[in-house]
């Protein structure tokens, strides 16, 4: 659960990081959840008629550019703003991408009952920056998801493997995969490289679900609710093959997914803790000691030269 | 008759193929004529159980260079073994 400030905690961030998703179970109240489905209606039908090149005339609310910071977007009456500006919601964008971020885009995901249509594993865009600042995407299931019945499909911790879309559609299945179900109102966030993949849907009923991407236009250090910062957070002695805390960030880091066995997990470690490294501004901290005695032997180096 | 192929990648836990299964794809080339292929769990734990199921490994993962600057980066995954298994099937 968020803090009382309705923001991450640390421990929240910790998994966000080593994971890629947070999942948020029945966070929309149900008045949103009723009304927004006769708001997604028209959004999808422009955005249909714009990419056929239509007219947009299916009414609905202005829909924002690119570009927008998000505090714009979707004014009152909109059922979508409503939703984006409580404040559960808010806390948790401000945590992970700073206040009041731009619209990258948004889509509306209604999978027809009965819809045989299947996505390949995709990571959305193109390979990433090497630097570790990062989108997220909401998703948003307004209406209840059975089992199978269309739920998007994603493989955690993938996130911080940079590859390009067309690569990653090789991969069937990996140990570990979830397909989404859940009950309404639940709001999943995903850093923007996670693997996905839309799904069947198999049920007599419609799958509805909101996506928006959004960019930072801030900082993104030290975003959430701080209070178990200092708790949680390790000095790069924290290491499994000397001394080690079971408690820290470290330890949530040092936490695989079924896919990921082997030697191949240091790594992992290695990038979750380089993300950490921007996001508490603690350029020396580390999991079990991998950057740190590198680093150590590389400092010597200099001084040498 | 005719021959078809069935193809089965299997990602390991790390370059040996006696190492654990981490991920999968099957392709099958006999449009469903041929042997069921497995379902959505792993159709072996390791890559040598696929040899002993009469599987034929037509290609391995070698080691490859590290780009400097880059040796920490994770990105696809490496440890990909490819069988096949020709079947015979009834021509059309």
């Amino acid at each position: 659960m968020p803090a009382k400030n309705y923001k991450l905690t640390t421990q929240e961030m910790a998994r966000f990081v080593a994971d890629g998703f947070l999942r948020f179970d029945a966070l929309i109240p149900d008045e949103i959840n009723q009304a927004i489905i006769e708001e997604l209606r028209p959004l999808e039908e422009n955005k249909i008629n714009q990419i056929v090149g239509l007219p947009a005339e299916a009414g609905g609310p202005p829909r924002p550019a690119s570009l927008t910071p998000l505090s714009q977007c979707y004014p009152a009456p909109s059922v979508i703003g409503a939703m984006l500006n409580l404040p559960e919601v808010q806390g948790i964008i401000e945590s992970l991408v700073g206040p009041d971020p731009l619209f990258d885009h948004d889509f509306v995901h209604r999978l027809p009952a009965g819809s045989t249509y299947q996505q390949h594993l995709h990571v959305d865009a193109v390979v990433d920056s090497a630097d570790p600042t990062f989108d997220i995407q909401l998703f948003y299931f307004p209406q209840d998801v059975a089992a199978g019945a269309g739920g998007t499909r994603f493989v955690p911790a993938t996130h911080l493997r940079r590859t390009r879309a067309e690569g990653v559609s090789r991969f069937q299945h990996l140990l570990g995969e979830q397909q989404y179900s859940g009950t309404a109102g639940t709001l999943m966030v995903f850093h923007h490289g996670l693997w996905h993949a839309g799904q069947p849907n198999p049920s007599d009923v419609d799958r509805w679900m909101y996506k928006i991407r959004l960019n930072p236009r801030v900082s993104q250090v030290k975003r959430w609710d701080m209070e178990d910062f200092e708790q949680i957070h390790n000095d790069a002695s924290d290491h499994t093959f000397a001394l080690m805390r079971h408690d820290s960030v470290a330890q949530v880091f040092r936490t695989m997914q079924p896919w990921q066995k082997g030697h191949e997990s240091r790594y992992e470690q290695m990038q979750r803790a380089r993300l950490w490294r921007y996001l508490s501004d603690d350029p020396r901290f580390d999991v079990d000691y991998y950057h740190t005695r590198i680093e150590q032997r590389g400092r010597i180096g200099r001084e040498q030269d | 008759m005719a021959i078809r192929q069935q193809v089965l990648y299997l990602w390991l836990a790390e370059g040996a193929l006696d190492t654990e299964t981490v991920g999968w794809a099957i392709h099958d080339g006999t449009g469903g004529k041929g042997p069921q292929l497995p379902g959505t769990e792993p159709p072996y734990a390791t890559g040598l159980a696929a040899l002993e199921d009469g599987w034929c490994l037509i290609q391995s993962p070698a080691p490859y260079p590290l780009y400097p600057g880059a040796e920490h980066e994770v990105s696809y995954l490496a440890n990909e073994f490819i069988f096949e298994r020709r079947v015979e099937i009834k021509a059309e």
